[in-house]
């Protein structure tokens, strides 16, 4: 049988190959840069959000663990310890001071301090923290379900959203604090807690001390930690971003589901 | 190319219709993008599980990174299985414009080539839609024009002579005249496993990492293993996918490289008839 002369051929090919190769990473790379591509490539996100929400019933619940499955120790990622001399000094005097301000859209504004969110229904889940990084974790919440807290404030008829208000400071200087936001259908969900307990003990610092949320469908960077304040809102525009979250000020997809 | 002699002859033949064709090119650009977005997202965390969660007090299966080497000083390692290999240059530590890098998989090999999760993320699952759909339509076309039945699906006897055409791969030998036009059982078993096994594969175990899409029937993962099981499995078949296309286009290339080439875009393939 006769065989091609390939030596030649396979050199100008290989070159070719790898020619196209960086250029198509050079064309990615341009495109990631422009302000048009990475808005285009959002529809990503939205389509995948509708199609979430139309293939999953409404209250559709997360997996829960046994006891065996729990995370030997876990993980605290983000910050640790809130750079913020004023949440420093409420976590010496252990959290009695503090008080979670719930206001916004609401007919009755209120705050409330730990011992009166713990005297309130409670609700405990073992569940699985994935981390938009990629690594999971499985912890026991205890907590308050977030819906407890909303029928007593009663928000008005416009509220689309939930704003979550976090006391760690993410720039230089105590600026820029972390916060996150969720929407009604969340926010009513049954496992959408606002957790003061990890694995049966008081929820460590690092953890996010003295209450943090869980929205159990979503990445862990919703799970706001180091909670200060809830602002109901029919709009997120108009605070700091206006992408309704640190992380989405900074690219990431507001609808963290996948 | 028309290495045309005495005793052959040769004419164009219509193989490949105009949506394989477009479908194709499609998916070599949604498959393209979604394996360097997804090096980049594994970057973030390069490490690959067995189980429900990432820390179940076992170590990992496999880890990319690095260390300070008593005499190299630092050094990229990537950790499989307790074994530990020295990947410099390649995994771990990798130089770009002459500046060390310490991420996982070199910034030539990812999208964008800088480290960001955020847009990697952004383009992974744009592509991802775009990868879906177009497989939904070669499925759906595969079926409906017989394109499925026809080409893809091997007949009892095909299978009988696997051995032949087993030993025919190995020798580097190819069809010629009529059964040029058609697909040889290899072929067809590889791309029947990588349509309806491997490509489903990937994006089942996309979905299994989905918190949202894990409660549609909750505990549906743990038929994979877990949800990490599932990430590694997603990373573990995204590669079997690269050794697919590394042996496809070295068969495209030893078997008449702009022939095949030409018949994917233009859809005519030259079918040399040879008179021995």
């Amino acid at each position: 049988m006769k065989l091609y002369p390939i030596g030649s051929r396979r050199r100008a090919l290989l070159r070719a190959l790898g020619g196209t190769g960086a250029l198509l990473l050079a064309g990615c790379d341009r495109l990631s840069s422009t302000d048009w591509f990475p808005k285009a490539l959002e529809a990503g996100e939205r389509i995948s959000k509708s199609v979430h929400h139309f293939i999953t019933p409404r209250r559709a619940m997360a997996q829960e663990f046994s006891e065996a499955d729990l995370s030997p120790q876990f993980r605290s990622n983000g910050t640790a310890l809130p750079d913020n001399p004023e949440y420093q000094a409420l976590a010496r005097g252990g959290f009695a001071d503090w008080r979670l301000i719930v206001d916004g859209l609401v007919e009755k504004p209120q705050q409330f301090t730990l011992a009166q969110l713990k005297a309130m229904k409670s609700r405990t889940q073992i569940t699985r923290h994935d981390c938009v990084e990629g690594w999971s974790a499985i912890g026991k919440w205890t907590g308050v379900p977030l819906s407890e807290v909303l029928a007593l404030v009663h928000p008005k008829q416009q509220v689309r959203y939930a704003v979550f208000h976090c006391a760690d400071p993410m720039a230089e200087g105590g600026e820029d604090f972390y916060y996150e936001s969720i929407d009604m259908e969340d926010a009513y969900h049954p496992q959408t807690i606002l957790a003061y307990q990890l694995n049966g003990k008081a929820l460590p610092i690092p953890n996010g001390a003295p209450l943090r949320l869980r929205v159990e469908r979503q990445l862990g960077y919703k799970m706001a930690k180091f909670l200060m304040r809830i602002e109901l809102v029919d709009s997120f525009a108009r605070i700091a971003g206006g992408r309704g979250g640190y992380w989405e000020d900074n690219g990431y997809q507001w609808y963290a589901g996948i | 190319m028309a290495a045309q002699t005495s005793s052959s002859h040769s004419y164009l033949y219509y193989r490949h219709a105009l949506p394989v064709r477009v479908m194709h090119w499609i998916n070599v650009v949604a498959l393209t993008i979604l394996m360097m977005s997804g090096l980049q997202i594994f970057n973030a965390h390069p490490a690959l599980y067995w189980g429900k969660s990432s820390y179940t007090g076992r170590p990992p299966l496999l880890q990319i990174g690095t260390r300070d080497d008593e005499r190299s000083g630092r050094i990229g390692v990537t950790r499989v299985l307790g074994f530990e290999f020295n990947t410099t240059g390649v995994l771990g530590l990798t130089e770009h414009d002459g500046n060390p890098q310490e991420v996982a998989f070199p910034r030539w090999a990812t999208i964008p080539g800088w480290y960001s999760l955020a847009m990697a993320r952004q383009w992974h699952f744009f592509f991802a839609w775009v990868f879906v759909l177009n497989g939904i339509a070669y499925v759906v076309y595969s079926i409906t024009s017989r394109h499925l039945g026809r080409d893809l699906v091997p007949t009892s006897r095909e299978l009988k002579g696997i051995g032949g055409s087993i030993k025919d791969h190995l020798l580097f030998r190819h069809p010629t005249g009529e059964a040029g036009k058609r697909y040889n059982v290899l072929q067809k078993l590889a791309y029947v496993a990588v349509i309806f096994v491997l490509l489903p594969l990937v994006i089942l175990m996309g979905w299994a990492m989905s918190p949202w899409l894990d409660t549609v029937i909750p505990g549906w993962v743990d038929i994979f293993g877990g949800r990490q099981s599932a990430r590694t499995l997603h990373f573990s078949a995204a590669w079997l996918l690269v050794v697919f296309v590394l042996i496809h286009v070295f068969e495209v290339v030893v078997s008449g490289f702009w022939n095949h080439l030409r018949s994917m875009i233009t859809g005519n393939f030259r079918v040399r008839e040879r008179a021995s």
